[in-house]
C-alpha cells in the first residue's frame, strides 16, 4: 500500500506542472466516489500539495459544504463561495449556479483524515498562531502519509519554537526508517521531547525484536531515560503546584476559622456554610451581570468579591448576635448550636436556589491556562486564586498589625479579662472579630466558586480541612493558619499522587491526630499562661 | 436505684412485652393491632435510645463531646453484618460462597478479617472486641495528651471521617457504598419473620434495660465520683492524686462498647448497613438526643432519642423540607435555653412546685402562729 502511494505520490510529482494553478480534476472527483477508500485516497492526493485552492476544497468538505451536480461524465464538485459556486478542480465561477445538486458526506473515519489533512496543510499557514496549533494538533500521531509534508514544512520554517516541533515530529517519522543513520538522528532528536507517546515509541526501539542495530538500541534507552526524567519533572511541578493550589483554598476557608477561634473560642461549625454564602453570592452577581450588564460579565468576579465579602459578614453578625454570645463560655454548646444553624442554612439555600449544583462559569481572562509541557497545564484560575488568597492574607496581616481593630483583636485572644480590664470593648470586638473571619470565608467562596461546584451542602467538605488547619496551625497567629495550610495541601496532593485521594486524606488526618499528641498547641503558639476556666 | 427507677423499668418491660404480644396474637384489622413498622421503629429508636444513654456516660458525667460515636455503632453494626451476610449462603443473586459484592467485585476468596464470621460466636467477639480496641487505643492516645474540650471533639470527627472514606472504599471489603444487605436468616431462622422481629425487639428492650441499670451503677459508685469530678475540674482531681486517664479511658471504652452493641441490634433490625452511617452528620445527631432528653440524666437521653426520632419519622413523611430547619432549630433552642434537658426542665418544674407548695404551707403556719 505504500509503495502504491509512493507511486502515485512520482506520479503526481512528474504531473503536477500540467496543474500549476487548479488541482487534478481526476482527484478531485473521487471525492464525490461512493466508495470511502476512494476519497481517503482522493484526501491524501490532494494535501501532499499544499495550495490554498486545495485548503479551499477540504476545508468545505470537512464542512459539508462541497457539493456535486450532475452524473458521470458530466459530473462536476464545487463549493460556494458567498452565492457563486466554484468549480473545486479549477478554482474559477461556474455559471450559471447549479440547480440539482448535492452533498457530498463523509464520515468519522473519513473526517479524523481529513482533520490530519487539514493539519499539514495548515502548516504552511501564514498565521504563526495557525502553525502552532496544526504542529501541536499533528504532535501526538503523525501519520506517515504526512512525512513529505513535515520534510517541507520544517525546510520553510522561520519560527525556532515551531521548528523544535517540527524536528520532533520527523524524528518521530524517521524511527521507521530503513537506514540506519537516519533512525539514529531521529533517536537522538527524541531526546528533547516530553511526551509520554515518544517514551513509548522510544521504549519499543529498545527491544531487540524491534530494533537491529545495538547502536541504536542504546540511543533510544538514553533518549528514553531523558523523556522520563523530563516527564517526571513536569509531573512533580504539577502536583506541587496543585498541592500549593489547594493550600491556597484551605488557607481563605480556615484563616477565618483560626481568627473566630483564637479571639472568642468558639468553634463555628457553620464556617463551611459561609463559604457557601459566598459562592452563592457570586453566583447571584453572576446573574445580575449577565441579565443587565452583559458588555461586562467578564468583570462580574470583581464585583463578587466585596458583595460576598458582606453577604457572608452579614450572616456571621447575625449568628454572633442571636446565637453565639448567648454561649459565651460554652465552647461544647456552641459547637452543637452552629451545627444546628449549618444545617438551617443548607436547608435554606436548598429551598431559595434548589438542591442541584449552580453553574458559576470563569470569565475569559480566567479560563485557559499556561502549558508546562505536554498535557501538563497550570490553569490561570488556579493561579489568580492563589494570588488572591495571598492578597488577602496581606490585607489581615495589615489589619491586624496595623490597624487599632486589629490590636484590640489580637488582646482580647491573649487575654480576653485583661483586654477588658483595660477597656477594650470585648463585646463589641466579638462581634466585629466574628464578622471578619465570616467575610474571609465569603472571599473563600469566591474563590472556591471558580474551581468547584457551587452547591448547598459545598461547605461541607471543607469543615474538617479548616478544622485541622487551625488544629495543626495553632492559635492567635496568621503564620501559624498559612503554615498549616499550605503545608497541608502540598503534603495531602504529594501523597495524593502517590497513594490515591482516599488514603492520603485519610494519613493526613492519622497524622495530625498523631501530631497533636506531641504538640497539642499547634505549629505556631501564643506564649504566656493560659488558665483553664 | 431508687423507687421509680425500678417502677419505671416495670413500667417499660410491660409496655416492651404488650407491643409484641399485640403485634403477634391480634389479626391485621383489628385496632389493637401493632404492625411490623411499629415493632421496627420501636426497636431502632431502643438502638438509638441505648447509644444515647452510652453517649450521656461519656458527655453528660465524663465531661468528653465525642463527634463520632456513630463510628462504634457502625462497626459493631458491620461485624454483625459480616455474619448476616455469610448466613445468607448460597441464597444471595450470584448463588455462590462469597457475599454478592464480592462476587461483584471478581474476588475469588474471603479476606483474612472475614474468617470465622460464619459462626455467631465469632461474630459476637468481633462485635465488642473490635471496637473496644479501637476505642482503647484512640483514647489512650488522646487523653494521655490531655486533649480535652473542641479540639477532641474534632479529631473524633475527623476519625469518624477518615474510617467512612475507607469504608466507602471497595477494596476495603466492606462492600464499599453500598454496604451490606439483603440478609436472609440468622441461626437459621428467617429475618422478616414476625417471630424473629419480636424477638430481636425484646432482645433491644433488654439491652436497654441493663444499660440503664449498667449505668446508674456505674454513676453512683466510687468510680462515678471520680469522674464526676474529673468532668468538673481536672485539674484539682489531678492536684489530689488521681490519674484522669484511666477513668476516662475506662468510660470511653465502655460507651464505645455499648454503642457497637445498640449496632450489632440495629442492623437485623433495618436490613441494611453501610457507610453512611459512619458519617460526621449522624454522630453529631446523637449529641443533640442526649442535649434535649438532658445530660447528666440517665432516662433523658432515652427520652431524648424517642422525641427527636419520633419527629424525624414523622417530619420526613409529611414534610421533608422541613425536617433539617426542624432539626437545626431544635440544636439552637435546646442549646440556648434547655441547657438540662426535657428531664431538667421537669425536674425544675416540680422544684418551684414544691417550693410553692412549701411556701404555702408556712405562710400558713405564720398565720396560725400570729393567730
Amino acid at each position: 500500500m505504500t509503495l502504491f502511494r509512493l507511486l502515485i505520490l512520482i506520479c503526481l510529482a512528474i504531473a503536477a506542472p500540467a496543474w500549476a494553478d487548479g488541482l487534478d480534476p481526476a482527484v478531485v472527483k473521487q471525492l464525490a466516489d461512493d466508495d470511502n477508500d476512494v476519497k481517503i485516497d482522493a484526501i491524501h492526493k490532494l494535501s501532499s500539495d499544499a495550495t490554498p485552492q486545495t485548503l479551499h476544497v477540504l476545508k468545505a468538505l470537512g464542512n459539508d459544504a462541497l457539493y456535486t451536480t450532475g452524473e458521470d461524465k458530466t459530473l462536476r464538485v464545487f463549493y460556494m463561495d458567498k452565492d457563486k459556486a466554484i468549480d473545486a478542480a479549477s478554482g474559477e465561477e461556474i455559471t450559471p449556479a447549479p440547480d440539482s445538486t448535492d452533498s457530498i458526506t463523509i464520515n468519522n473515519r473519513i473526517r479524523s483524515e481529513l482533520d490530519s489533512a487539514l493539519a499539514g496543510l495548515r502548516l504552511f499557514d501564514a498565521d504563526d498562531k495557525v502553525r502552532l496549533a496544526a504542529v501541536k494538533a499533528l504532535e501526538d500521531d503523525p501519520g506517515e502519509e504526512l512525512a513529505p509534508l513535515i520534510k517541507k514544512a520544517l525546510a520553510a520554517e522561520q519560527n525556532l519554537h515551531i521548528q523544535k516541533l517540527l524536528i520532533l515530529i520527523d524524528a518521530q517519522l524517521n524511527l521507521k526508517s530503513t537506514d540506519t543513520t537516519v533512525r539514529l538522528n531521529a533517536v537522538e532528536a527524541l531526546a528533547d521531547s516530553s511526551s509520554p507517546n515518544v517514551r513509548n515509541l522510544l521504549a519499543a526501539m529498545t527491544d531487540q525484536t524491534n530494533e537491529p542495530d545495538a547502536k541504536v538500541r542504546l540511543a533510544a534507552f538514553d533518549s528514553m531515560r531523558s523523556v522520563e526524567k523530563r516527564i517526571a519533572w513536569g509531573d512533580a511541578t504539577a502536583r506541587i503546584f496543585s498541592g500549593i493550589s489547594l493550600g491556597s483554598i484551605l488557607l481563605l476557608a480556615a484563616l477565618g476559622l483560626a481568627i473566630t477561634y483564637g479571639v472568642m473560642g468558639v468553634i463555628n461549625m457553620a464556617h463551611g456554610e459561609l463559604l457557601m454564602v459566598g459562592a452563592y453570592a457570586t453566583y447571584f452577581v453572576q446573574g445580575i451581570f449577565r441579565k443587565y450588564f452583559p458588555g461586562a460579565v467578564d468583570f462580574y468576579v470583581i464585583a463578587a468579591i466585596p458583595v460576598a465579602f458582606f453577604a457572608a459578614a452579614l450572616v456571621g453578625v447575625i449568628l454572633e448576635r442571636t446565637v453565639i454570645r448567648f454561649l459565651y463560655g460554652r465552647p461544647l454548646e456552641t459547637l452543637l448550636a452552629t451545627w444546628g444553624i449549618s444545617l438551617m442554612l443548607i436547608q435554606a439555600a436548598r429551598v431559595i436556589f434548589g438542591a442541584q449544583n449552580v453553574e458559576v462559569s470563569n470569565p475569559n481572562w480566567m479560563s485557559g491556562g499556561v502549558e508546562l509541557m505536554n498535557n501538563i497545564i497550570l490553569p490561570w484560575n488556579r493561579i489568580f486564586i492563589i494570588g488572591f488568597s495571598m492578597f488577602v492574607l496581606m490585607l489581615v496581616w495589615v489589619l491586624m498589625k496595623k490597624t487599632r481593630l486589629g490590636m484590640f483583636v489580637r488582646a482580647v485572644t491573649q487575654n480576653r479579662p485583661m483586654a477588658g480590664c483595660v477597656g477594650v470593648p470585648t463585646a463589641r470586638i466579638d462581634t466585629l472579630a466574628f464578622a471578619l473571619g465570616a467575610g474571609i470565608a465569603g472571599l473563600g467562596g469566591v474563590a472556591l466558586s471558580q474551581i468547584a461546584n457551587v452547591g448547598p451542602d459545598m461547605g461541607q467538605g471543607y469543615i474538617v480541612d479548616s478544622f485541622m488547619v487551625v488544629v495543626l496551625g495553632g492559635v492567635g497567629q496568621l503564620a501559624g493558619a498559612v503554615c498549616a495550610a499550605l503545608g497541608l495541601g502540598i503534603f495531602t496532593k504529594l501523597l495524593e499522587g502517590w497513594l490515591g485521594a482516599v488514603i492520603a486524606k485519610i494519613l493526613v488526618l492519622v497524622f495530625i491526630i498523631v501530631f497533636i499528641q506531641k504538640r497539642p498547641q499547634g505549629l505556631f503558639a501564643l506564649k504566656g499562661r493560659f488558665v483553664d476556666h | 436505684m431508687p423507687k421509680q427507677g425500678w417502677y419505671g423499668l416495670a413500667a417499660f418491660a410491660l409496655v416492651a412485652v404488650l407491643l409484641p404480644v399485640l403485634h403477634l396474637c391480634t389479626p391485621a384489622n383489628s385496632p389493637l393491632h401493632v404492625s411490623d413498622y411499629i415493632i421496627t421503629l420501636g426497636g431502632k429508636i431502643m438502638c438509638y435510645a441505648i447509644v444515647a444513654v452510652a453517649m450521656d456516660l461519656i458527655w453528660g458525667y465524663g465531661g468528653i463531646l465525642s463527634l463520632g460515636h456513630g463510628l462504634f455503632f457502625a462497626l459493631g453494626g458491620y461485624a454483625f453484618g459480616m455474619y448476616l451476610m455469610r448466613a445468607i449462603g448460597h441464597d444471595g443473586v450470584y448463588q455462590s460462597d462469597l457475599p454478592d459484592f464480592m462476587v461483584f467485585l471478581d474476588w475469588k476468596k474471603l479476606p483474612w478479617y472475614w474468617e470465622g464470621t460464619d459462626h455467631i460466636v465469632w461474630s459476637m467477639i468481633l462485635i465488642v472486641a473490635v471496637p473496644a480496641l479501637l476505642a482503647f487505643v484512640f483514647g489512650f492516645f488522646a487523653f494521655r495528651s490531655r486533649i480535652k474540650g473542641v479540639y477532641f471533639s474534632i479529631i473524633t470527627q475527623a476519625m469518624t471521617f477518615a474510617c467512612m472514606l475507607l469504608f466507602f472504599r471497595n477494596e476495603t471489603g466492606f462492600g464499599g457504598n453500598n454496604g451490606f444487605t439483603d440478609f436472609k436468616r440468622i441461626l437459621g431462622y428467617g429475618i422478616t419473620t414476625p417471630g424473629m422481629r419480636v424477638t430481636l425487639f425484646i432482645l433491644t428492650a433488654v439491652v436497654l434495660m441493663k444499660t440503664l441499670i449498667l449505668g446508674r451503677y456505674l454513676v453512683t459508685s466510687k468510680f462515678g465520683r471520680v469522674l464526676a469530678a474529673v468532668r468538673d475540674a481536672e485539674s484539682r482531681v489531678m492536684f489530689i492524686g488521681y490519674n484522669p486517664l484511666w477513668y476516662k479511658l475506662f468510660i470511653w471504652v465502655v460507651s464505645a462498647v455499648l454503642c457497637a452493641i445498640a449496632g450489632a441490634l440495629y442492623v437485623p433490625q433495618v436490613g441494611i448497613i453501610n457507610p453512611s452511617e459512619m458519617s460526621p452528620a449522624n454522630s453529631i445527631e446523637i449529641a443533640i438526643w442526649v442535649a434535649v432528653g438532658g445530660r447528666a440524666t440517665l432516662i433523658g437521653p432515652v427520652i431524648g432519642a424517642f422525641i427527636v426520632n419520633l419527629a424525624k419519622s414523622w417530619f420526613t413523611v409529611a414534610f421533608p423540607e422541613y425536617w433539617l430547619f426542624f432539626l437545626g432549630l431544635l440544636f439552637i433552642l435546646v442549646t440556648l435555653w434547655l441547657p438540662d434537658g426535657v428531664v431538667g426542665l421537669w425536674m425544675k418544674l416540680r422544684a418551684r412546685s414544691a417550693a410553692r407548695a412549701s411556701d404555702k404551707l408556712s405562710a400558713k403556719e405564720n398565720t396560725e402562729a400570729k393567730a
